[in-house]
């Protein structure tokens, strides 16, 4: 937690040292203000005092009061200034950090939970700065001028006073350490709640064709039995303490005013007047000593929350970016070249290797394809090319240039990747097509409507109602998969790149589309290298270079007649899709 | 004490109408209610008494203290009267040798002498006189006074707990009952319900907005109740005590109220933007960290980083407006509570002077005052409460009426046993708007234990032929007739024991092998739940985990996609019906599952009148019947032959596949 402060800037510590100063300040007129009021009440009781005195004493307390006021709404100022700067701040480093992510560190945290790191993570820490800076400083301020006012004063008086701070922090303890574990629980029976209802949801056709209502409403009410009693046990813990903040307060009160009594009683004249002072100055200063007593165990109850979420925010910007961008932009030899040389990976901390000792050359306007069953490491070597991962071992060329050497800019300027599920961005189609930077001016109208025809997709685009100005809704839910995945292909073919990378892209589009599309981009491209993972031999079959890679290795390397006379993998999983009669046809 | 939470709230559209319904809602709870309420009404009214008898108290102190000078007097006198020879006074022996004493103390003493010194001097009285002179303290009112207070207080705190316990469990009673409701709700809904609505939307009711309710709600009331009573209460009081003092506390506490009501407003609006700008930082940031690879490999991180600094920049100015302004609330309402003090203070000594009232009356408005700005506040604030529970309430309630799925008019049943599997299509039309009818006059007659397959580019609505003939959308026209039987003679839940489905999107829920595949048949050991592994060939898979059958099922990277259509296939074997419902596997699964998947769907098929979803042409080429589905029509209807004899739609796509 104090590690994430290290994040304060200059000006950050200057507003806590304001803060600080305000707070003080204000304890110091918030403590006045009781003397006044016990003057004002004197001066009322007593026959002779004048209007002058009363009005004295009561401009002075309101002067008192006023003075607190301001000093809190600047405490007010500045600790929500404090409070907003660090969440901005913090959340900007986080999202600054993980864009230079590699996919490794991606995977290692998971995206979702990225997500809650840079959003509801630093939220928490926000409202702990919020709400608890000001209750962190002022409340010890508060319990040691309120002390230092009375100590010294009566033993027994403090005694009564100093019972009724100890039963109230035992009982706060207690209460959290029996609600904290459990606002914990509470978090993951919300999420499985959550998963259960959203199960049902998703497998909804499947519910009822099993006839399974009974056995899925039987799942939930599990949950809901566990996230009720579970906060039912929260609650009645909490139902305990008004009532227990209450009686301490008022009993204390009243306990102050007993052994007052008995101490007035047994003492003479002059002790008596001074002991009734007493009692009456501890009256009120000891609801202050518990209120801020109380105010410190607030603090207990949001600071676990609050350094979890710390912890979990330290996590990723500690964390080292893998990928680190080399300088070379220029001119290179070669255009449109990738060579793997004996590439090997795996993964940072795992044992296996994905990919072994992979090599091979593809030279400009050829096609290169990759096929195997899941897990066979095809994905994974076509993410080296544009440093989606790097390498462990062996190295990679682009344009006769190792890919670690060029400015991630400059390489990425040469390639047109795109991914397995299409990605697309809240905006109209055009800006999604003309998405990113390639290094030279940006797309016009015109050879957007060009990628998008070659992309397939320009039926469906023109039949949208803004055209090409469509809005795309967030995550592209308002078209379909196949469509995003040919807007996601057009977007590639606008950037007007060397070297295109499909990595099984095609899957998610029919075999006319798929085709049409191939036939379409070749003609449109002739000069580019592709570069194509697949799943269908129908998508592949025409490739000058197919590699087939089973469980990290390349087992083949040929076109599709060769490999079907001399690789068995391949062959085994052309069979799996056409027939025999339909291979020959082909 | 109140827990932090997210202090932000939605406009209801009818407040009135949502707690009203919430509340006839609650009938079970309604005596529960009825006895927190009375709890709460008596916890005030005993705090709205407590300050009278505390001062009571403070009063028999004070009188304890007081000294009468006036029989200072008196003594001199008798002194003097008896002329310094032993006398008795009110009982006391004063011997002459005190009296000589007090007199040479007394000489010293005049009414200019400073407090202290004076009260010095009184000390060293002789005790016979001192005792005479000294205020008694009235013990046995202070006792019996202290008493009384000490049940008051007892009482104020007893009832308050149990008050908050009882609802406690109306409040989370409560919430659980919604929560079952939504539930139950979700399994009646028509599917048509799911296929326009998000999945999200829904959750966040059972979730969020029922907690919203839960924790709220129960809190709500009672405090309303609580300090309406406070107030009304104190008001009550103090006209009846003064008018002119009530009419100074209530105008002097007002100024302060409308004040805080202003920036209660002022911070609504930006705690309502705050929510949005946070809504809009969180798309964005969803949409950059999911679509990493193509931020990266498109140079798109300085226009992200641009966009992520403008939301967060304006974030940020909301977020600070918002904390700032619902942060000074507390202090204003304190400084009004000390200014009410002071105005009453300075218009009481005022007419004091004037003769017009007693201090008495002053010292009871400097509580009343307190009394009466404090539950104010507190009724704002539960004011604003409402809103939010009503907002939740409204989308729950909203969701509780959506229309559900008809009830049915089932006058016939098939046995699953003796079933025929003949199935009829009579000029069905259908549409999933009513105005445009995307299946419009379809016939076709289907023999038991043939196969019909479904095919079509992706998109073109191979799914509503499952929505039909599962009744999970109801025809517009026309007929199915299931072994001669209409389906609307037949209930749901009669259909589906009639088929077995098995989609492409592999549904299984967060459980164990066992679980999922035992799913609604518990009477399924573990012995038959093997024997449909061996059947799928999913058996040696499942032994080489390290849990076996107990291995979770989420998150488990160790089973793929294909291995997971394995087990659906599995599960949907348990059932032994007439008609299946077949979705392809998926093109992302690797050829050697799909191998065993297309062996496991082979097997299934046998011997039951099946639909195929095809996505793969080649292994459906000897099926019954092909449906050519494209943009939610049927386009085309026949054997492989005749429609590659036709030279349509089905054998352009058939031969896309071959394409150069």
């Amino acid at each position: 937690m104090i590690k994430l402060f290290h994040n304060f800037e200059k000006k950050d510590y200057l507003f806590f040292l304001i803060v600080i100063f305000l707070v003080v300040f204000s304890v110091f007129l918030d403590l006045r203000t009781p003397e006044y009021m016990s003057e004002i009440t004197k001066l009322v009781q007593t026959e002779d005092s004048t209007m002058k005195e009363i009005l004295n004493a009561g401009s002075h307390m309101l002067v008192c009061a006023i003075g607190s006021l301001i000093c809190t709404i600047c405490v007010g100022f500045f600790t929500s200034l404090l409070a907003a700067r660090f969440s901005r701040n913090t959340r900007r480093k986080i999202f600054y950090k993980v864009e230079n992510f590699g996919l490794a560190e991606m995977k290692k945290f998971s995206t979702s939970s990225l997500i809650t790191r840079t959003t509801n993570d630093v939220t928490q820490i926000e409202m702990l700065l919020a709400m608890g800076l000001q209750m962190l400083i002022k409340s010890p301020v508060m319990a040691v001028w309120a002390l230092l006012k009375i100590v010294g004063k009566s033993g027994e008086l403090s005694v009564v006073t100093g019972i009724g701070v100890v039963i109230i922090v035992v009982t706060n303890l207690i209460i959290i350490r029996i609600v904290s574990p459990r606002f914990a629980k509470i978090q993951t029976l919300t999420d499985k709640v959550n998963g259960v209802t959203r199960e049902n949801i998703t497998g909804i056709r499947v519910v009822h064709a099993f006839n399974a209502e009974k056995f899925e409403e039987k799942r939930f009410e599990n949950v809901n039995d566990d996230i009720s009693s579970t906060h039912l046990t929260v609650t009645k813990t909490f139902a305990v303490m008004d009532p227990i903040m209450n009686f301490v307060m008022h009993f204390q009160h009243l306990g102050i005013y007993i052994v007052g009594a008995y101490l007035i009683v047994h003492s003479g004249m002059l002790d008596k007047i001074n002991t009734f002072s007493n009692m009456v100055v501890f009256s009120s200063y000891g609801i202050q000593v518990i209120m801020s007593f109380l105010m410190l165990t607030m603090i207990f109850m949001i600071w676990p929350r609050a350094k979890v979420s710390a912890e979990r925010i330290n996590a990723v910007l500690d964390e080292e970016a893998s990928i680190i961008s080399g300088l070379f932009e220029g001119d290179t030899k070669e255009k449109g070249t990738v060579e793997f040389k004996n590439v090997s990976f795996k993964y940072p901390d795992a044992d296996e290797y994905l990919l072994k000792n992979i090599s091979f050359k593809v030279n400009q306007g050829e096609t290169i394809a990759f096929i195997g069953s899941t897990g066979s490491g095809k994905s994974t070597l076509i993410n080296l090319v544009p440093r989606l991962y790097d390498v462990t071992d062996g190295e990679v060329f682009v344009d006769g240039v190792n890919v670690k050497e060029y400015s991630l800019k400059e390489l990425n300027n040469r390639i047109g990747y795109i991914p397995q599920t299409a990605v697309m961005f809240t905006g109209s189609v055009f800006d999604n097509v003309t998405y990113g930077d390639n290094g030279r001016e940006n797309p016009t109208l015109e050879k957007v409507k060009e990628a998008i025809k070659v992309a397939q997709a320009k039926s469906f685009v023109e039949k949208m109602d803004k055209g090409y100005d469509s809005h795309i809704a967030r995550g592209g839910t308002n078209v379909s998969g196949g469509q995003k995945q040919r807007l996601s292909i057009a977007r590639a073919i606008a950037r007007d790149p060397e070297i295109y990378i499909f990595d099984d892209s095609f899957s998610a589009l029919d075999y006319q589309t798929d085709a049409k599309l191939r036939s379409e981009l070749k003609k449109h491209t002739k000069n580019a290298t592709n570069m194509i993972v697949a799943q269908r031999i129908g998508t592949i079959m025409n490739a000058d270079k197919i590699v087939v890679l089973d469980k990290g290795e390349c087992v083949g390397m040929g076109t599709h007649q060769e490999l079907l006379e001399n690789c068995d993998v391949y062959k085994e999983i052309a069979l799996s899709q056409l027939s025999e009669e339909e291979l020959e046809n082909a | 004490m109140p827990r932090p939470r997210m202090n932000y709230q939605e406009k209801s559209k009818d407040f009135k109408g949502s707690m009203l319904r919430l509340f006839k809602n609650l009938d079970r709870w309604r005596v529960s209610l009825v006895i927190g309420i009375v709890l709460a009404l008596l916890a005030a009214v005993l705090a709205t008494i407590a300050p009278n008898k505390l001062a009571d108290v403070t009063d028999v102190i004070s009188d304890g203290i007081k000294l009468d000078v006036s029989k200072l007097q008196d003594i001199t006198e008798e002194i003097y009267k008896h002329n310094f020879q032993d006398f008795t006074y009110k009982g006391v022996l004063i011997t002459a040798d005190d009296q000589k004493k007090y007199v040479s103390i007394i000489k010293d003493m005049d009414s200019s002498m400073v407090t202290e010194n004076l009260l010095a001097k009184l000390d060293s009285f002789p005790n016979s006189i001192k005792s005479l002179i000294e205020p008694k303290m009235n013990q046995k009112e202070l006792k019996k006074r202290t008493i009384l207070l000490g049940i008051i207080y007892l009482l104020n705190s007893l009832f308050g707990y149990f008050e908050g316990l009882i609802m406690a469990y109306v409040g989370i009673g409560y919430s659980k009952k919604l929560r079952k409701d939504i539930s139950l709700k979700i399994n009646r809904l028509p599917l048509r319900y799911f296929d326009s609505h998000e999945t999200g939307d829904i959750l966040s009711r059972v979730t969020n907005d029922v907690d919203t309710i839960g924790i709220n709600l129960s809190n709500t009331i009672t405090s309303f109740v609580a300090n309406v009573t406070l107030f009304v209460g104190s008001v009550v009081m103090m006209f009846v005590t003064n008018w002119m003092m009530a009419i100074t506390a209530i105008l002097a506490s007002i100024v302060g109220f409308f004040l805080s009501f202003l920036l209660l407003k002022r911070s609504q609006k930006y705690f309502v933007q705050r929510q949005k700008e946070l809504g809009d930082l969180n798309g964005h940031i969803e949409e950059i960290y999911s679509g990493h690879n193509v931020v990266k490999t498109y140079n798109g991180e300085e226009e992200a980083l641009k966009e992520f600094d403008m939301i967060n920049d304006r974030l940020y100015q909301c977020n600070r407006k918002s904390q700032f302004l619902s942060g000074i609330m507390q202090p204003i309402m304190h400084f009004i509570g000390n200014f009410g003090y002071v105005s009453v203070c300075v218009v009481g000594a005022l007419l004091v002077m004037n003769n017009r009232i007693s201090f008495g009356v002053i010292v009871a408005f400097m509580i009343y005052v307190r009394l009466f700005t404090n539950p104010l506040s507190r009724i704002a604030q539960s004011m604003t409460t409402m809103q939010s529970i009503a907002a939740s309430a409204e989308r729950v309630f909203e969701f509780m009426d959506e229309e559900e799925m008809p009830k049915e008019k089932a006058t016939k049943i098939i046995d699953r046993k003796t079933a025929l599997g003949n199935i009829e299509f009579k000029h069905v039309q259908f549409g999933y708007d009513e105005n445009k009818m995307i299946i419009k006059d379809f016939c076709a007659s289907v023999k038991a234990g043939e196969k019909i397959a479904i095919v079509g580019p992706t998109g073109a609505g191979k799914t509503t032929m499952v929505n039909l003939l599962m009744k999970f959308y109801d025809i517009q026209a026309g007929d199915i007739l299931i072994d001669g039987i209409s389906i609307k003679d037949l209930s749901r839940e009669n259909i589906h024991k009639l088929f077995v489905m098995v989609l492409q999107d592999t549904w299984l829920f967060d459980g164990t092998i066992r679980e999922n595949l035992r799913f609604n048949h518990k009477k399924l050991n573990d012995d038959e739940i093997w024997e449909l592994c061996k059947a799928v060939g999913i058996d040696h898979f499942i032994k080489t985990l390290p849990g076996g059958l107990d291995s979770s099922v989420s998150d488990n990277e160790a089973i793929s996609l294909g291995q997971k259509q394995l087990l659906t296939i599995a599960r949907g074997m348990v059932e032994d019906a007439p008609f299946l419902i077949l979705d392809e596997a998926t093109s992302n699964v690797d050829t050697r599952t799909e191998e065993l998947v297309q062996k496991a769907m082979d097997k299934l098929t046998k011997g039951k009148t099946s639909f195929i979803i095809a996505h793969r042409l080649s292994t459906i080429k000897n099926a019954d019947l092909i449906l050519v589905m494209n943009e939610g029509n049927i386009v085309e209807q026949g054997t492989h032959e005749d429609l590659i004899k036709k030279k349509g739609f089905y054998e352009k796509l058939y031969n896309s596949q071959f394409q150069k």
